[in-house]
């Protein structure tokens, strides 16, 4: 079968790019390295020229959608637009070509930008202490745990061998605690879809060492109890962790220290617009409190007077990045939250107004489990005897992105859809007409569903059956 | 009830008892955040009455314990002013100078294209790709990827990408406890970049230190219970590395992991030919800016067999119903989404556009553009290299091989790298024993390495 890739499309002796002339004289590899150190077969590699690259690459971006090309409600993932000024801001040579070792004294504006985006996420958390260098929500988690764990072995109670997780919970919390080493241990939900307090003061004792919690829930439902279960916690000695994904539903509305919280994740890349970029690259910046800042990663941004200077902090679990994170996110997002200042309640305010108008448009046709005030998302399920899968795949035909379907887990065939704050009333209500019609068509005609996408459904099982990863 | 006055002098009220809405008013212009959110106040109030709140406050009555105050943010900048903001903490950092720091992140040249292409809106706006088909542009990009890897690494299967060099290093040392069945612990040496072996710590993985002489590892007494051995080559000091690591791996039943710059591999023999069982490394020289450390991307490969043991997305070939090729992540059961707590890693996305950086830029090089790249920083290392070492300094392992960074001894690294700021160049890493590991690319010119020697020279 004919693939497309780049390297079908080379001829050899193609180059795409011109290098420098050598001014210095030739060093000859043989001259320098011994010989079984050097490569015999030279690497199957594209050898095209710089046209032909610009055009595939763009043949291929035409085959992907974004939030600039359609409207992308994907629950849990907080797809709103992304303002081109933070590209700008990434892109500015002063910053782009910053070494991360460079000293301190050398790289004050990019010290400076850390600084302030650490003081505005305690800000919108209450939380005092913050780290940016997690490169990604699930290492932000992460981050978090491990410090949890070295506050615990620190103080000699080596007792603490379990994290609850809630059944609503991303699969990523689960997955962190076994990386830290901890057993994971499901806590079940009350009838509102938030962690069921009953169970929880049965489950909490001396062997537990944190409770994982999003607010919002995956449900979109806010954890209400959150003051009491942080209570709960902390008489046992345990610490609250927050999931901070859903962080869109809470800007200027809740802070988690106030709620009990001691330990939370953001998602750059959610709450303050730093593109997703087809998955990554992200940041996953933590906050915590005074009793965990100790044990935050190295270094952290202090200021020393006039300057800004890294930092380790005493008990630190130590580098979970090669350098400083991924600074460029800090960049966007640090002029994503200037651009908004305290302005970013209205953000919240549009995106829960947003949700709950798709929530009470398809209430009726589409069941709502917890139809109630939702947040920043809500989770529905189709009409008997149709699937979610159909649906998302039928929405692809109306020209829109599907919402995250089967999950959260503890929903049947559950279509979580998260509108955000970017997306305008006419949108909203073309989008629901869309999901209006799916749910009276016939389920054999969506089952062919989409027919009008670059491909149509994949043989996805044959994908893993006969691997085949590489040209 | 929270009033404002906008820039027109109009007064903004607030819906409904309480209810605060702050930011709409008739003239858009002059509504900040509005320029992102479309709402009108009588889609708001239509919207509500759908609903059948009256209030926006009334949205969050659930929410408990309420924050009732203001953020305290500095006040909301249109974007001239805070672009303005960028610009000027830009200048407070030192940028433009040429370079001579490594260490992990290399100042190569970046082609015009690849900015092009990674800022095109399909690819930078796109979600992780679980709708194939409106994702084909982000999937056959991280295949491409794959492929592009396995054929540098000499390895049959390559994920998507990790975080960076140094997690794709961590999650290296997991792997081989896994695919060992021991308990995490590796070998390395002082050869490792020291911050890679510090995120290995971080991630709970037991680490022994094997005997650094002369430049290079000396693997011969690999302890017989780790389930890994590293070797970095060119290591951390830039020397080539012998490649005994792997059959000392394999005799004491531990896999070896070769850590690689992917430009050395170009010119250097397939870490997958001489033995290693998994490669990984950092793929910011393959079109990356510097950008104070990130976003870079990291890279791994493995041998069919341990598949299934590799964390992180893997996209495979599969066809459509119509039969058309087409391409989709796969072996999801490894991922955190499928398995929770018994995946093999927590790790949810890759490094996507990175990755699509790094997969350009490898297009419009090709074989021979990599192997020039390598060639040109080669030559010019090993120019400066001479020229030091015939004004009088020494370079510490004057014997041991070296692609394009090196160390040289120097009475007063402090001094000599201020006196090449204040000449305006970016002197080399301060090792704080009297080492100066200095890095030489492709970007630097004649011009500048003789000014680096004389610079250096003068400072004594």
């Amino acid at each position: 079968m004919l693939d497309n890739l780049i390297r079908t499309k080379g001829r050899e002796g193609r180059r795409g790019y011109t290098l420098p002339n050598n001014d210095v004289g030739e060093t000859s590899l043989e001259k320098v390295l011994p010989k079984e150190a050097l490569r015999k077969e030279k690497p199957r590699l594209a050898e095209v020229d710089e046209p032909t690259v610009v055009r595939h690459y763009t043949n291929l971006s035409r085959q992907n959608w974004g939030i600039d090309t359609n409207f992308y409600p994907l629950g849990s993932c907080t797809m709103k637009h992304n303002p081109r000024a933070n590209e700008v801001a990434a892109n500015t040579p002063g910053f782009a070509g910053l070494h991360p070792l460079q000293p301190e004294a050398q790289a004050q504006g990019a010290l400076r930008v850390m600084h302030e985006l650490q003081g505005f996420l305690s800000e919108v958390s209450g939380l005092p202490a913050v780290s940016l260098q997690p490169l990604a929500g699930a290492q932000g988690e992460l981050t978090s745990i491990l410090m949890v764990k070295k506050f615990f072995e620190d103080n000699g109670d080596d007792g603490r061998t379990t994290v609850l997780v809630p059944s609503t919970a991303h699969g990523t919390n689960p997955a962190t605690a076994s990386m830290a080493d901890f057993g994971a241990k499901e806590i079940g939900l009350d009838e509102h879809g938030c962690v069921d307090v009953d169970e929880l003061r049965e489950l909490v004792d001396e062997t537990t060492a944190a409770l994982m919690i999003t607010n919002p829930n995956t449900c979109g439902v806010f954890e209400r109890n959150m003051k009491e279960i942080s209570e709960v916690l902390h008489e046992a000695g345990a610490f609250l962790y927050m999931d901070g994904a859903n962080m869109n539903a809470n800007l200027g509305r809740m802070r988690p220290a106030e709620a009990g919280v001691d330990v939370m994740h953001f998602n750059l890349h959610k709450t303050f617009s730093t593109p997703h970029g087809g998955g990554g690259p992200g940041c996953g910046a933590i906050a915590c409190s005074e009793t965990l800042a100790p044990f935050l990663p190295d270094p952290a941004v202090e200021r020393d007077g006039e300057n800004y200077v890294f930092v380790r902090p005493d008990n630190s679990i130590g580098r979970v990045a090669g350098f400083h994170g991924n600074f460029g996110q800090m960049l966007r997002a640090w002029n994503y939250i200037k651009m908004h200042g305290p302005d970013l309640r209205d953000v919240t305010d549009m995106a829960v107004l947003n949700a709950n108008y798709v929530r009470a448009r398809l209430g009726g046709t589409y069941q709502v489990p917890y139809d109630e005030l939702c947040k920043h998302e809500v989770v529905v399920q189709p009409p008997k005897g149709i699937k979610a899968l159909d649906i998302a795949k039928g929405l692809i035909d109306h020209g829109y992105h599907p919402p995250t379907i089967y999950f959260p887990l503890v929903v049947k065939e559950a279509m979580l859809i998260e509108p955000t704050e970017t997306e305008s009333k006419e949108t909203l209500d073309d989008f629901v007409g869309a999901l209006l019609e799916l749910a009276e068509s016939r389920p054999e005609e969506l089952e062919e569903a989409p027919t009008h996408a670059p491909t149509r459904r994949l043989d996805e099982a044959r994908a893993a059956r006969q691997l085949k990863a590489r040209w | 009830m929270l009033i404002r006055i906008d820039a027109d002098g109009v007064i903004l009220s607030g819906l409904g008892q309480g209810g605060v809405y702050r930011t709409l008013t008739r003239n858009r212009g002059y509504c900040r955040v509005s320029r992102f959110t479309p709402h009108t106040e009588e889609d708001v109030r239509e919207m509500l009455d759908v609903i059948g709140v009256e209030t926006l406050d009334d949205l969050f009555a659930d929410v408990s314990p309420k924050f009732e105050g203001e953020l305290d943010l500095p006040p909301a900048l249109s974007e001239y002013e805070a672009l303005r903001d960028v610009d000027r903490l830009a200048k407070e950092n030192v940028s433009g100078f040429p370079i001579f720091l490594g260490a992990g992140a290399y100042d190569r040249i970046v082609p015009s294209t690849v900015g092009a292409i990674i800022s095109r809106g399909e690819f930078l706006t796109s979600y992780t790709p679980y709708q194939p088909e409106i994702s084909q542009g982000t999937l056959q990009s991280i295949f491409e990827f794959q492929s592009i890897i396995s054929e540098l690494t000499g390895l049959e299967v390559s994920n998507a990408s990790v975080y960076d060099g140094a997690n794709a290093v961590a999650e290296a040392a997991l792997m081989t406890a896994r695919l060992t069945k021991r308990d995490p612990k590796v070998a390395v040496s002082k050869g490792l970049n020291p911050r890679y072996r510090e995120v290995i710590e971080t991630y709970r993985v037991e680490v022994v230190e094997l005997p650094f002489e002369d430049g290079t590892t000396d693997f011969s007494e690999t302890p017989d219970d780790v389930s890994g051995v590293f070797v970095q080559s060119p290591n951390f000091f830039g020397v080539v590395e012998d490649v005994g690591a792997s059959e000392a791996a394999h005799g004491v039943g531990a896999l070896c992991v070769a850590v690689c710059d992917p430009i050395s591999l170009a010119v250097l023999e397939a870490p997958g030919n001489l033995g290693a069982d998994v490669a990984v490394g950092e793929a910011q020289p393959l079109g990356m800016p510097l950008l104070f450390g990130g976003p870079y991307a990291g890279y791994m490969a493995t041998d069919q067999k341990s598949v299934r043991q590799l964390p992180g997305r893997i996209c495979g070939e599969t066809v459509d119903r119509d039969g058309k090729l087409a391409y989709v992540l796969t072996l999801r059961g490894r991922e955190q989404d499928i398995r929770r707590a018994k995946a093999n890693s927590n790790i949810c996305t890759n490094q996507a556009l990175t990755a699509l950086a790094a997969t350009v830029y490898t297009a419009l090089m090709g074989p021979e553009g990599l192997r020039e790249v390598a060639e040109l920083s080669v030559s010019k290392a090993h120019y400066l290299a001479e020229r030091l070492q015939a004004s009088g300094f020494r370079l510490r392992y004057p014997e041991a091989p070296f692609l394009w960074e090196f160390v040289v001894e120097l009475p007063d690294v402090k001094k000599a790298n201020q006196a090449l700021l204040d000449a305006g160049m970016v002197g080399g890493l301060d090792l704080g024993d009297g080492g100066m590991l200095v890095a030489v690319t492709e970007k630097r010119t004649k011009e500048e390495l003789d000014a680096f020697v004389g610079v250096v020279a003068d400072a004594g």
